[in-house]
């Protein structure tokens, strides 16, 4: 198909009227509210239910929430998580009961895609997606989050305590019918 | 002595009478009697029937290599027996089939013999509702602590809930509470929560370990497993009762927080802590390994291990490993040398050595194909050889006295003496009159076996190849590092002469490398005949030119070995 152009006529030759009316659209805005945020002094109120990077929670007495069952190291998509179990000489978690905690959890940033199925697989809800969506570094190494790191990020996040319930419960029954 | 490989050799069974049994309306021949744990010929029972025609029953107590306890109550099904008249005769249908009478009750699959012509009902709304049943008790005392059980993803209780109980409990009371991570012995953890009662742990220890160790006390709901008092559990083959508790409840102590076993890429390996070369799993993950399991194979060790062996891997990762090829040049450079230099200098110097000049000391614990190709080094350099023969303990279940995995491979291939380590005062002897000045040490301290750091200074060239730094390895002139029995492919020659192979499973440290791969090199520039550099073809040409061996292929030997004639 061929379009035809109109040859253009004398006073779109001239160009000074459309350049005169781009200048009442500019001048227009001059005094219209301003639509830019002024990243990054200024930052985006993130909506609830977002979903940024991922951080360890602790429980409401401060205990680290995570068992290291290692089941978000096996959905994560892009095998950014990597937790080193505690192993059987390893240090006993530091809250009542559940005798197991990560020796070490490490998420690498660069790998992470924010997806969610590690808070989403979480059987302790000791993992959840944040408000943080924008990590910088100066180096690969800083961008892979630690443990204390992710622990200190993530805040806390009061939950069932279901290992102390489980604690509380045995207690209760102790020398109940015989002890052993 | 060209025998054809045979299976273990065995009396032939009596033929055995063959009954027709319905599983499923499935019509299927099963023979009437069936060897039971111990080997004894049983009544053919309905699990074994349901197996013969691959329809699953679930269960927990029932293991085909141990008693039966039957009290379990998973695997009930539903069956039905023709119907016999007054006359004692069989009541026909009007097709002139027999008439099958459904019993009334189920029975338990694992305890009830088979009859002609029963009929079993494995998929009944009844049979669901009693596994829902049966899982539901289960499951109400249960602690329900997967995410730190590491038995989960290999736990029976999880796969059958999934597969065969309700999704949610209606259990609303508190439930009761056991001991937890109790020290049952120097091996094993005990976790009673976890604990379904199967009894399967007893039953192995008391009637195949022939330790009565364990025991259940209290009653009902407080059934308690535990260790008879004041005795620790610590036989060595506690280990397999972590591997059939079908729960979290036995768990081992070597391996307790880990890894997650889903995590575990399994190898099929052998065993080389002694000389019945035990079948075995290798669970690694990247370059760790993490645990071994047995492997079953009823003409080894059935499913059995040891716990020596089981736990015997840790060298394997050992920080100290030899990783780096050494010469003299590099000794004095202070740098690795190359693997290609190494070998052609070695090979050079043996080209120049005078018949019986060289000795070569190999090793037990080195595979059938290396011995081969070592003994072809021998031929061609008339070279006088040997190895260190390891005898220890023995017991009756599967620990062999001989703690050396390939005895008979060293034998079939003319490297060790007919009596192990007879050549070995000849070759001290050659070495200090002078006659002996070339060393070849394959995985051996021989400092340990008569030639002390005196005397090996008095060769001219010490050749060694090993995995772990020894007093030897510090006085060789070329050092080449070789690899584990999980780093690379092979086969051993077991006590009773089966040939197996390994495969494997994480990748050598630094520049080690497979004794096969650089022998096969260092043959070739020896000898100028070129050779097969894969392994399938090595252990071919390897089974043509050992009469032991002939007709062997590497594909033929499968994943179960085959005996030969030693």
């Amino acid at each position: 198909m061929i379009v035809k152009r109109k040859p253009l006529n004398l006073l779109e030759r001239l160009y000074l009227p459309a350049i005169a009316g781009g200048f009442k659209v500019t001048l227009r805005h001059f005094f219209k509210k301003k639509v830019t945020m002024q990243y990054p002094e200024e930052k985006w109120a993130v909506p609830p239910g977002y979903r940024g990077a991922p951080y360890l929670v602790r429980d409401q007495e401060g205990n680290t929430k995570c068992v290291s069952c290692q089941l978000c190291e096996f959905v994560c998509p892009p095998k950014a998580i990597k937790i080193i179990p505690p192993g059987p000489a390893g240090r006993l978690a530091d809250r009542p009961n559940a005798e197991k905690m990560p020796a070490e959890f490490e998420i690498n940033m660069l790998r992470c895609i924010f997806c969610g199925f590690c808070q989403e697989v979480c059987p302790e809800e000791a993992i959840f997606l944040q408000k943080d969506y924008s990590l910088t570094g100066a180096s690969r190494a800083e961008m892979i989050y630690n443990k204390e790191k992710l622990l200190a990020l993530g805040g806390t996040h009061p939950g069932i305590q279901k290992w102390k319930h489980k604690l509380e419960e045995a207690k209760e029954q102790e020398n109940f019918p015989v002890k052993v | 002595m060209s025998a054809a490989p045979t299976t273990e050799t065995k009396p032939a069974p009596p033929a055995i009478e063959k009954i027709k049994v319905k599983v499923d309306g499935r019509e299927i021949e099963v023979p009437r009697l069936t060897a039971d744990w111990s080997g004894k010929l049983m009544p053919t029972t309905m699990i074994q029937a349901c197996e013969l025609a691959k329809t699953d029953v679930p269960h927990y107590c029932y293991h085909p290599k141990l008693p039966i306890a039957g009290n379990c109550r998973m695997c009930l099904v539903e069956f039905g027996t023709p119907a016999l008249g007054p006359d004692r005769k069989p009541i026909l249908n009007p097709d002139g089939t027999p008439k099958v009478v459904k019993s009334p009750r189920p029975a338990i699959a694992c305890a009830t013999p088979v009859s002609p012509g029963m009929e079993i009902y494995s998929n009944t709304p009844g049979v669901k509702q009693m596994r829902e049943g049966v899982l539901e008790f289960l499951l109400i005392n249960h602690p329900l602590d997967c995410p730190i059980c590491d038995q989960a993803g290999e736990c029976k209780l999880q796969e059958y809930s999934v597969d065969y109980g309700q999704s949610a409990s209606r259990f609303v009371e508190p439930k009761v509470h056991k001991p937890k991570s109790v020290d049952l012995g120097p091996r094993i953890m005990l976790d009673d929560e976890r604990c379904i009662l199967c009894t399967r742990c007893i039953r192995f220890t008391k009637d195949i370990a022939g330790d009565d160790a364990l025991g259940i006390i209290n009653r009902g709901s407080f059934n308690t497993l535990t260790a008879y008092p004041g005795k620790a559990f610590d036989n060595n083959y506690t280990l397999n009762t972590v591997d059939i508790c079908p729960v979290g409840a036995l768990t081992s102590k070597d391996f307790r927080f880990q890894m997650r076993v889903w995590f575990l890429k399994e190898t099929k390996s052998v065993c080389t802590s002694c000389a019945t070369g035990c079948n075995i799993l290798i669970g690694s993950r990247e370059k760790k390994i993490y645990r071994y399991t047995p492997r079953e194979n009823d003409a080894v060790n059935g499913p059995w291990m040891c716990d020596y062996g089981r736990l015997n891997y840790k060298w394997i990762g050992r920080e100290d490993r030899l990783t780096k090829v050494q010469s003299p040049k590099s000794k004095v450079q202070g740098q690795p040398a190359s693997w290609s230099s190494a070998l052609t200098e070695i090979a050079e110097l043996l080209k120049k050595t005078p018949a019986g000049s060289v000795a070569i000391i190999a090793s037990a614990r080195q595979t059938n194909e290396e011995l081969w190709l070592i003994s072809k080094l021998k031929a061609k350099l008339g070279a006088i050889s040997d190895s260190v023969s390891r005898m220890g303990e023995g017991d009756k279940l599967l620990v062999s006295a001989d703690k050396n995995p390939n005895t008979n491979g060293a034998q079939l291939t003319g490297i060790a003496a007919n009596l192990m380590g007879a050549n070995l005062p000849k070759i001290v002897e050659g070495i200090r009159n002078g006659k002996i000045k070339t060393l070849i040490v394959f995985g051996e301290d021989v400092t340990r076996h008569g030639m002390g750091a005196d005397l090996l200074g008095k060769l001219e060239t010490l050749i060694v190849s090993d995995i772990l730094p020894n007093a030897t390895t510090k006085l060789a002139h070329y050092l080449l590092p070789g690899c584990a029995h999980a780093e690379k492919r092979g086969t051993f020659t077991n006590t009773k002469g089966r040939v197996q192979k390994f495969m494997k499973a994480v990748e050598p440290p630094g520049d080690a490398r497979p004794e096969w791969e650089f022998l096969h090199d260092l043959v070739c520039n020896v000898t100028g005949q070129d050779g097969f550099l894969t392994i399938e073809g090595l252990f071919n040409e390897m089974a043509n030119a050992v009469s032991a061996l002939n007709g062997l292929t590497w594909a033929g030997i499968g994943d179960a070995g085959v005996t030969v004639k030693i």
